[in-house]
């Protein structure tokens, strides 16, 4: 009955699928490609980010992350941030295990927002998706609008939350990260 | 996860390109990217089908407003992904995370819509 409960979503889903694929073959056929699709991208990345993440607890001393993109990294943390979220691959999501083992290694809260922000819309395989689709005016447009627009929102963000949340925020990372 | 995944494969199954590029129309304007970026903040679809889907949009006529909409907000908003985001990163700094993106996303629109326009490239 639990394991019901916790996979309704999934089984209803399933369920609807199945009828679709009864009704109306192509419809439902397309939808399965979709889904082995995402489940496809979320199984080739998820191991080797937890893998990377376990290496990263091992062997990156705290030290060298403060240094270079903890309180004080000044605009070159802020830089790595960026470069490394740009140089990531994999969906939005998983963003948020990296973010938090990030800052359990002492990355300051700036420096964690813009890596969001750089990871979740301007990370490189992804534009290379958007180049070669959409053209390389609307992809060049894009990204520049969203050098502001990320470093914008970084601003607000650090600046609504209160220095209790942030270090709330900060407890979650120690216990999930 | 799993039934996410499994609801967004069956949504974007039933929307045919042409009834999404008619809703998404060039002409469709500002409502057209509230519903754009709304169905981008709902949705989570890899890139690599996401931009070629696009790509059908704009060739059965969707607007380059419109698709940065989606763009931005099938990258930056996460709705599927809230529960994991709050788990991380708690409900206060989600909440505003993704109300600030969904609002940029339209900031974002308007300016590809100002360089981009309807030019075809």
């Amino acid at each position: 009955m639990r394991i019901f409960k916790q996979y309704r979503l999934a089984l209803i889903a399933v369920a609807l699928i199945a009828l679709t694929l009864l009704f109306s073959r192509d419809t439902g056929l397309s939808a399965v490609k979709t889904v082995g699709l995402s489940a496809k991208e979320m199984l080739l990345i998820l191991p080797p980010v937890f893998i990377m993440l376990g290496l990263l607890d091992v062997w990156v001393p705290r030290e060298a992350m403060v240094r270079f993109m903890g309180e004080g990294s000044g605009l070159l943390g802020g830089l790595l941030s960026w470069i490394i979220g740009v140089a990531a691959a994999g969906p939005l999501y998983v963003v948020f295990p990296i973010a938090a083992a990030f800052m359990k290694k002492g990355v300051k809260f700036t420096n964690i927002l813009i890596l969001i922000g750089a990871w979740s819309t301007m990370k490189v395989p992804m534009v290379m998706f958007e180049f070669s689709s959409l053209g390389a005016r609307f992809a060049l447009t894009r990204l520049i609008v969203n050098i502001p627009v990320i470093l914008i929102m970084a601003f607000i963000l650090n600046r609504v939350l209160s220095s209790e949340d942030k270090e709330a925020i900060n407890q979650r990372a120690e216990l999930n990260g | 996860m799993l039934g996410m995944i499994l609801f967004v494969g069956l949504i974007v199954a039933f929307l045919s390109p042409e009834v999404i590029s008619r809703i998404l129309g060039g002409s469709s304007g500002w409502v057209g990217v509230l519903i754009a970026a709304i169905i981008g903040s709902v949705s989570l679809i890899p890139a690599f089908v996401a931009f070629p889907m696009a790509k059908i949009l704009l060739d059965h006529g969707a607007g380059y407003m419109q698709l940065a909409a989606f763009v931005s907000t099938l990258t930056m908003v996460g709705i599927l992904t809230l529960g994991l985001e709050i788990k991380f990163f708690g409900k206060k700094f989600t909440i505003w995370r993704n109300v600030l993106a969904f609002l940029f996303a339209l900031v974002i629109a308007a300016v590809v819509q100002k360089v981009v326009g309807n030019a075809y490239l």
